[in-house]
């Protein structure tokens, strides 16, 4: 085979999923985003969502999801997602209406917003990205930042005297009755790829089926913010962000 | 023949709101407005308009569901009272910056910071001059009456569509609490899906086989873009300025001496240029309906006629700012008002207009 044939989109067994736009992304080499939007993208068009869907985009690295996503969108204030989705979910119930939240959206200053519409029982999907830190303003300590883990505004280590504890949010909702899902998933290997987007399609199915709040957490990495390499990043995550986040479904009924 | 009714502003503005085929109201609850979301969570209007009525967690959420509610292209709605419209302002800002229609209710009380829960106008300011962060301007009305409250709501969302740009009801406690004879405007379907969709080609309503997405955001990071989006919001605001300014005016003709004054203290000032009337004193008052857009020009002609300008605000003198800057120092222009939740009565009034221009008497 010449290389001319093996680059024919027609013999491609991968390529970019139809709504993914055709831009380059501003994410960094190595970083979780990326394969998220991916996953996302394929299920809208695997599902048949693609004019039904209307996105959430947050403050954070995720606030141009819009411009990659193609899809219908409204980008909220910082941590106010959840907000905007209930009334695009309650004012257009055909739709399906997902949020794509980061810790410190949806854990620090949105967490008003995310319990209330939980525990109404909204029917969304929460895609809630946690890399344990601020990544868009520069890595500063996110709410779900670990004990002893290094920031812009920890430099030192996050020290539970000074900056109090790491908040497992995603433990929180899942106690609520409105919620019908909770799961939390990892996108560092293939295998957990495909576990992440079976996740996201129930939240997805869910939120048509008017069954509740669905809340699909990814323990994500953030290699330029924690100084790593995309390698030691996904590492570092599987070793230390587990422990204290662990992976699997904490509720589905 | 038209049904009168008697009901307070606050109970008006919910039977004014599902009248017009408003499709959503977010509201949290807070003296002294919060008859208008307990109205409509009695009369229930999901079970007959399909109307969508919920009380949000915080005043933050409710602006915020009113984001989202306007970014469908819905009629949309929040009501409040100063605290609590403060909290609205990060989402008010966002509205604005994002081009689009939504209303939102603030039937003032004394402030600042919890202050109190009697009537006041000392959010004049923040209403006015912006409230929020950025260059931004909502068109902002301040009803006098309990009539004015149910009509507009019909005007207010009209407006809001036609330059898709928020518009504030500015009230006070008096005029959201008083129970007053009203005629309740006619009561229309909300708009179909469809018609939405004409109405609002840019709204996120689901591609639905629409060759583009919409993205509602007021996100520009390129500043070469995002002054030619301030360029546009400039151009909105021109366009309200010239062709939305409202205000009423009560004896001007021949008036020596003008009140200026808006909102339910516009009708206390109406009491005490009669009895200036009845001593031969030739006094006028002009109430701006719109305080943004204000009536500068009117006010501008009228400096030119009479001798000296009284503003009576339930403030420590905030719209005189504007009376004076559209007056161009022509002529005096004082300010008398009450603070605190105090509401003067008309004799007041006018000891605070021949104070300030003894030589009226003669």
């Amino acid at each position: 085979m010449k290389p001319e044939e093996i680059i024919d989109p027609a013999n491609r067994v991968y390529a970019r999923p139809r709504l993914l736009t055709e831009v380059n992304t501003h994410y960094c080499p190595g970083c979780s985003h990326g394969v998220v939007h991916r996953i996302i993208a394929e299920l809208l068009d695997e599902m048949g969502l693609e004019d039904r869907a209307v996105g959430v985009a947050p403050v954070g690295c995720a606030v141009f999801a819009y411009n990659y996503i193609d899809v219908d969108w409204v980008e909220a204030a910082h941590g106010r997602a959840p907000a905007v989705a209930t009334a695009l979910s309650r004012l257009s119930p055909e739709n399906l209406v997902f949020t794509y939240q980061g810790d410190g959206d949806l854990a620090a200053i949105g967490t008003a917003e995310t319990i209330h519409a939980a525990n109404r029982g909204e029917n969304i999907a929460i895609i809630f990205i946690n890399n344990a830190i601020y990544g868009m303003t520069g890595g500063q300590m996110a709410p779900t930042t670990l004990i002893g883990q290094r920031t812009a505004t920890t430099p030192y280590g996050r020290r539970v005297d000074l900056n109090g504890h790491p908040l497992n949010i995603t433990n929180l909702l899942a106690q609520l009755p409105g919620t019908c899902y909770v799961t939390r998933q990892s996108v560092h290997t293939a295998p957990a790829v495909r576990k992440a987007k079976n996740a996201i399609k129930k939240a997805f199915e869910n939120a048509m089926a008017k069954k509740g709040t669905s809340v699909v957490e990814i323990v994500s990495t953030c290699n330029s913010g924690w100084k790593m390499t995309p390698a030691q990043a996904n590492e570092w995550m599987a070793t230390h962000m587990t422990e204290h986040y662990p992976l699997g479904d904490l509720k589905n009924e | 023949m038209e049904e009168v009714r008697l009901m307070k502003g606050n109970e008006a503005i919910a039977h004014a709101a599902i009248r017009y085929g408003c499709d959503g109201y977010f509201g949290y609850p807070i003296t002294p407005q919060s008859e208008v979301l307990e109205t409509l969570e009695a009369l229930m209007p999901w079970e007959t308009t399909g109307m969508t009525v919920l009380q949000a967690e915080s005043e933050v959420a409710a602006i915020n569901m009113v984001y989202g509610g306007a970014a469908t292209g819905k009629a949309v709605m929040t009501s409040s009272s100063s605290p609590g419209v403060s909290l609205k302002q990060e989402g008010i800002s966002y509205i604005a910056a994002s081009s689009l229609p939504a209303l939102i209710l603030n039937v003032m009380r004394g402030g600042p910071g919890l202050g109190t829960i009697q009537p006041s106008q000392a959010d004049y300011f923040q209403a006015v001059k912006g409230g929020g962060h950025g260059d931004y301007h909502m068109i902002v009305l301040a009803p006098s009456t309990v009539q004015e409250m149910a009509d507009f709501v019909g005007l207010g969302f009209d407006l809001a569509f036609k330059y898709r740009n928020p518009v504030l009801i500015l009230a006070d406690g008096i005029v959201g609490q008083m129970m007053e004879k009203v005629v309740l405007p006619p009561a229309r379907p909300r708009r179909t899906q469809q018609q939405i969709e004409e109405q609002c080609p840019w709204a996120a309503t689901g591609r639905h086989g629409r060759a583009h997405r919409n993205v509602v955001t007021s996100l520009e990071l390129d500043p070469a873009k995002m002054e030619l989006n301030n360029e546009r919001f400039q151009r909105t605001y021109a366009a309200i300025e010239a062709s939305e300014v409202r205000f009423a005016e009560h004896y001007t003709e021949d008036a020596e001496y003008l009140i200026v004054a808006f909102g339910s203290v516009a009708r206390i000032c109406l009491k005490a240029i009669e009895e200036a009337r009845g001593q031969g004193v030739k006094v006028g008052l002009l109430r701006p309906i719109t305080l943004w857009p204000f009536p500068k020009a009117e006010i501008d002609r009228l400096s030119k006629q009479v001798k000296g300008i009284l503003t009576v605000e339930l403030n420590a003198g905030q719209m005189i700012e504007d009376v004076r800057l559209a007056s161009q120092c022509r002529v005096p222009v004082a300010h008398f008002g009450r603070m605190g939740g105090i509401v003067p009565n008309p004799g007041e009034v006018l000891t605070a207009l021949f104070n300030h221009f003894p030589e009226a008497k003669q």
